[in-house]
């Protein structure tokens, strides 16, 4: 069997901070009432990690959950993964009214590292990217200037970006534009 | 003449020269100068000709409110028109030339205009040009449009060689303005801890008072703002921008900065501007005030300029306007500029002051001090010059303007008092009140732009508050900080200490509106209220004697205060005017509306990244570079782009379509079905959802099975279709249209979330998880077979019937489901997996001849099969009762979106067309959209009609042009020939009414 590709084959970029096209990533959206302990345990039991609470990522060791409504979080793990990890999902809720599936492919995601990563996000995302604004381990779900995206800060110097397969090219060149090396703002 | 200074010029280096162009003659600058003070210290007067009367102008302030000197900057693709001389920082290379003249500047043709001003008063245009109605658009306007303009446009073809963006930030307290009032406004928000953002237009902090003088603390105004301006650069909570223009205030404290980061050095790398997209709980406008011209016959002429603006070129960049200045005042602020230029060592023949002074008070003293004349109770009858001045005639205030004396000078500095500049106050609702002391409109504190909580979110600071004395503004700042800070949630520093400053009292100022106040019709038609626009005295009188009552309708017709300074100067003299014509008092008539931007701002600001590639999203999908790659020619579809068909070496359009059509239904054909959208439906109430989504039930499809569905909008119109397959008892997965994937999703979400809140149902827009490729022809199974791994054989995958399982080890849901009357498979496969999947079949499938196809051909096979395309055959006003889609529309169920809409009268109407199959009779294909005639006229004396093309194309099956439509009656004419109009209105083409089904009416090809 061949290999999954990415969108846009981990390609990457040097500027302000420096943007990689990650991935192929292990993406499960799963839909549900999120307090019910059947369905937290479904989340927590793959990924080890704490079941978020509002707007958090909580994320450890390439895993996690991400909260992304309030009724619906996105399980990250291995891509490889994805298949045991659906299943094993699946089989805990039986009985349960709840929806489990892999997105895994039809997203692309973005690295940026750097010290300028709060700036370049806000040229493109309305959202407020202030330490205050966004802490670490908060997730926004919010726009990149036509497209909805989703990141979070893993660390003052390190974000990750989610966005929808189809427009990977175009958030490629939206921050390869934003992180113009002489383009710097310091404004945070 | 007007010359460099030996010494002052706080903002220039003089070390440094900057050489540039002006119509290109070569001058040479300093660093610091503005290209307006870098002209006048080379003596170049004349910038440029009026708007309508080609009036020679030069410049008449030193800031964003100049409305003369306009110049176009740059040529070929940096050329940008209507850049102001006074706020353009001059840079080496930097190249302008006038507007608005021809054939020179010195010597214009257009400015025998003048000569005629008796016959171009207001609203001319209006009366002279109305008649014959035709020679509007033909000759009129053209003619008007070549005399009449500002800057010229730049070259269409040409594109903008620089870079714009964005950028979001999120404060507590913005604060407007870098001048005295400004920074203290930051300083007391500042020191709360609160997040503060003070931006500043130009490229220096201080505003005017490095320039007015006065001692803050004991200090030179200079020192404290370099202090204050230190002390704000430490504070961590705080930011400070330069040559960032507050643009516009907006609800909910949303603000617009103009950055300009570029402009004064173009050759930098980086974004030249760019737009700061501020969100903030409180907003201060520290904005200042703008002097105003006083209107006397020929208080246009060139060298005529406002007194602030004649000290500032002395004090900031050491040109002096001429050796003589008459200084003419209604107020003490202008003395300030006598004795700037005496202490320049420069002669100032008269102060005219208007008023009379029983005991003169400090600045008048110090003047007369100084051994200046002071000519009271006087004022300037006219100027006398044409391309320069040459000397006044000086008249008593309160007569008719007979001559008391002529005095020679080549610079008149006029004062007519200051207005608070209140525009960013009030572009979100802030309310002004006429300030009779001072005699302009300032900000109303109790009726502040409120917020979505009811509460102020802007508060105004210093002079733009209407305080003109140095030691008021920073009170006044001080205070606005304290308030927008506490608004803001903050807690004001206790025991904070509030500079105080020393200056000279100053004496009432007396408003004048027309200088002398008896001013006949002559010195009037002479006396401008708005340069840019050429508008008199004269043109807002004759305005109000023809009616024109509302000030908002005065602008329009006379011109005031319009194009690009938007009568920062002219505003507050016109509607002082106007009330005087209409015998009202100044607050009745009122002021026009304050918009933004404050000053205008680059298109390229507004559009920020969006440009070229990333000018739009495009949505690709993951065998998109293999099209492109194989030639593909796309169209766009949505935000996707599909390909339309795959055109060999040499090969049209056509005969690529014609090609894979052929290749396809006699073979095999391959098409990238990925823009699909796919929506998951789970829960136990999916099905019951799932029958009120759709026309027809879905409730009973059995797990593996699929079903083909219309959805209808509540109001009855067929809005989208497509197969939903049943994956288990609780799981559907529907498709949808290309164009419909997000908003049928939105819609799902729309009924779930605000009306069937109860009902147990998810959904998940799964679209871009796949790629789904459809494998189509008579050699499908033959493909999917030899790519191996599932058994797709007929018993196995039945028509209308889904398998999940392998193809040639790529996990795979195989779809036998058919949208051209083929054998057909619609094959989804992980997203990351599309391309090599696509590989496969195409390496695989080369022993059948397989062709990739595109949307063209796609439409055609559906069309020869008669199946509708949502977008052709429905356009919003269609049911699927008109397509004869009656079959799927479900009898047995109580309810569904858009079956009581489908109930009513004209739903129901059995004279609505309905969808038939149309033949030409010599075989020619139909234009698209085309009506077929009736006899007789409409009562618009149009043609009678009883049909319309929805979809028409060349079918090479039949080898003959095809046609679906919607015929009145059409499904009972069978046979029946009806005429269709062409597009040239005369020819009719005989199309004989057919079922829509003309390729294998009996659906054998599909049935194997």
């Amino acid at each position: 069997m061949s290999e999954p590709v990415s969108p846009l084959m981990n390609a990457r970029y040097e500027g302000l901070v420096t943007i990689e096209e990650i991935g192929p990533m292990g993406m499960i959206t799963l839909r549900g009432d999120l307090a019910a302990t059947d369905l937290r345990r479904a989340a927590t039991a793959p990924t080890g990690v704490e079941m978020p609470q509002m707007r958090e990522a909580s994320t450890a060791d390439g895993k996690g959950i991400l909260w992304m409504s309030p009724d619906e979080v996105l399980v990250l793990c291995a891509y490889a993964d994805v298949p045991g990890t659906v299943q094993s999902m699946t089989d805990a809720l039986v009985g349960t009214h709840a929806l489990v599936a892999n997105v895994s492919d039809a997203r692309a995601v973005f690295r940026l590292t750097g010290a300028n990563v709060r700036e370049v996000l806000a040229k493109l995302s309305p959202a407020d990217l202030s330490p205050e604004g966004l802490p670490l381990g908060e997730v926004k779900r919010t726009r990149m200037a036509q497209v909805p995206a989703a990141f979070w800060l893993e660390s003052e110097e390190e974000a990750t970006v989610i966005c929808f397969r189809s427009v990977a090219d175009y958030v490629m060149g939206l921050l390869k534009t934003a992180a113009h090396p002489a383009s710097a703002v310091g404004f945070f | 003449m007007s010359t460099r200074l030996a010494t002052s010029g706080r903002l220039i280096d003089r070390s440094k020269q900057v050489a540039f162009t002006f119509n290109g003659k070569r001058f040479t600058g300093h660093a610091g100068d503005t290209l307006a003070s870098a002209l006048l210290a080379n003596d170049q007067m004349l910038m440029g000709r009026s708007f309508k009367y080609h009036r020679p102008r030069g410049v008449v302030a030193s800031g964003a409110e100049e409305p003369n000197a306009l110049v176009n900057l740059g040529e070929g693709v940096t050329h940008e028109p209507n850049a102001r001389a006074t706020t353009t920082e001059l840079f080496e290379g930097l190249k302008a030339t006038s507007q608005n003249h021809w054939p020179s500047l010195e010597f214009d043709v257009g400015a025998i205009n003048q000569k005629f001003a008796r016959f171009l008063p207001a609203g001319f245009y209006y009366k002279m040009f109305i008649h014959p109605r035709p020679f509007w658009k033909h000759i009129y306007e053209p003619f008007i449009r070549h005399s009449a303009g500002l800057g010229k446009a730049p070259d269409a073809e040409t594109r903008d060689p620089d870079t714009y963006e964005h950028f979001y930030a999120h404060v507590d307290v913005l604060v407007v303005g870098g001048g005295v009032a400004g920074l203290q406004a930051a300083l007391t928000a500042g020191q709360s801890g609160l997040k503060v953002l003070l931006i500043e237009q130009t490229a220096f902090w201080g505003g005017r008072t490095p320039v007015d003088g006065g001692e803050i603390d004991g200090k030179s105004a200079e020192d404290w703002i370099t202090e204050a301006v230190a002390a704000l650069e430490v504070m961590p909570n705080v930011t400070l921008r330069t040559r960032c223009m507050g643009s516009g205030v907006y609800d909910h404290g949303y603000v617009l900065g103009y950055e300009r980061l570029t402009d004064h050095a173009p050759e930098a790398d980086g974004p030249r501007h760019r737009l700061w997209r501020i969100r903030t709980k409180q907003v201060v406008t520290a904005t200042g005030a703008i002097e105003r011209p006083l209107s006397f016959s020929g208080n246009d002429i060139p060298g005529v300029m406002l007194a602030s603006a004649v000290r500032d070129y002395v004090v900031d960049y050491g040109v002096s306007i001429g050796d003589r200045t008459v200084v003419v005042t209604n107020n003490d602020d202008a003395y300030r500029t006598a004795l700037t230029l005496k202490k320049a060592g420069l002669s100032v023949p008269a102060i005219l002051d208007v008023r009379v002074h029983v005991h003169a008070p400090p600045l008048v003293a110090e003047a007369k001090a100084a051994g200046i004349r002071v000519l009271e109770g006087m004022g300037i009858a006219k100027v006398v010059g044409g391309q320069r001045v040459k000397g006044v005639a000086v008249c008593s205030q309160a007569g008719e303007g007979a001559m008391v004396e002529e005095i020679a000078c080549d610079c008149v500095a006029m004062s007519g008092g200051w207005s608070p500049v209140v525009h960013l106050w009030s572009h979100c609702g802030g309310k002004l009140l006429w300030d009779e002391e001072h005699a302009f409109f300032r900000p109303d504190a109790s009726r502040a732009p409120t917020g979505a909580d009811g509460l102020p979110f802007v508060t105004t600071a210093g002079t733009a508050n209407g305080h003109l004395h140095l030691n008021d503004a920073l009170q006044d700042a001080h205070s606005a900080g304290k308030i927008a800070l506490e608004r803001a949630g903050g807690k004001a520093e206790a025991g904070a200490v509030v500079p105080q400053a020393q200056g000279p009292d100053e004496a009432a100022m007396t408003p004048v509106w027309l200088m002398p106040q008896g001013a006949g019709y002559e010195l009037k038609m002479k006396a401008w209220l708005d340069y840019q626009n050429d508008v008199k005295v004269s043109d807002v009188q004759l305005a109000a004697r023809e009616g024109y009552e509302s000030v908002e309708h005065t602008k329009r017709y006379t011109t005031l205060g319009m194009a690009t300074d938007q009568g920062k100067l002219s505003n507050i003299n016109g509607l002082a005017t106007l009330s005087n014509a209409l015998g009202e008092a100044i607050p009745q008539v009122g002021t026009t509306t304050f918009r933004p931007p404050y000053t205008p701002i680059s298109m390229g600001a507004i559009a920020g990244e969006a440009r070229g590639e990333i000018f739009q999203p495009i949505r690709k999908t993951p065998i998109h570079a293999w099209h492109e790659k194989n030639g593909a020619a796309f169209e766009p579809v949505g935000h996707w782009r599909r390909p339309y068909c795959f055109p060999k070496d040499g090969e049209s359009k056509h005969d690529a379509v014609m090609r894979e059509v052929k290749n396809t239904r006699e073979s095999l054909g391959l098409l990238d079905a990925s823009t699909l959208g796919k929506i998951i439906v789970k829960g136990p109430d999916a099905g019951r959802f799932l029958d009120m989504m759709y026309t027809n039930m879905m409730s009973t499809l059995k797990p593996g099975k699929c079903r083909y569905g219309l959805m209808c909008s509540e109001n009855g119109f067929l809005m989208d279709d497509g197969v939903v397959a049943r994956i288990d008892e609780d799981t559907f997965l529907c498709h949808t249209t290309t164009g419909g994937a997000e908003h049928i999703h939105g819609h799902m979400e729309d009924w779930l979330q605000c009306e069937w809140w109860d009902w147990k149902v998810y959904t998940a827009n799964v679209t871009e998880e796949y790629a789904q490729i459809a494998v189509v022809g008579p050699h499908a199974r033959d493909l999917l077979e030899a790519l191996g791994g599932m058994d797709v054989s007929k018993d196995a995958l039945a028509f209308m019937e889904w398998k999940d399982g392998e193809l040639a080890g790529i996990p795979a849901r195989a779809y036998r489901i058919s949208f051209s009357g083929e054998l057909s498979y619609e094959i989804a496969v992980p997203a990351s997996f599309g391309q090599a999947f696509w590989d496969l079949c195409m390496q695989v499938g080369a022993q059948w001849n397989i062709t990739p196809y595109g949307t063209e051909c796609l439409h055609i096979m559906r069309a020869e099969k008669g199946f509708i395309m949502i977008g052709d055959e429905t356009d919003g006003t269609v049911i699927p009762q008109d397509l004869g889609l009656n079959w799927a529309i479900s009898k047995k169920k109580e309810d569904f979106l858009g079956k009581r809409a489908q109930e009513r009268s004209h739903m129901t109407d059995p004279t609505r067309w309905k969808l038939v199959g149309l033949l030409t009779e010599d075989k020619s294909v139909l234009p698209d959209g085309a009506y077929a005639i009736k006899d007789g006229r409409n009562a618009n004396n149009q043609r009678n009609t009883q049909g319309r093309v929805t979809s028409t194309y060349h079918s090479p099956m039949l080898e003959r042009g095809i046609a679906m439509g919607l015929v009145l009656d059409g499904p009972e004419r069978m046979g029946e020939i009806i005429h269709f109009m062409k597009d040239d209105g005369e020819t009719l083409v005989a199309a004989k009414i057919v079922s829509p089904v003309f390729y294998d009416p009996e659906g054998e090809k599909q049935n194997v």
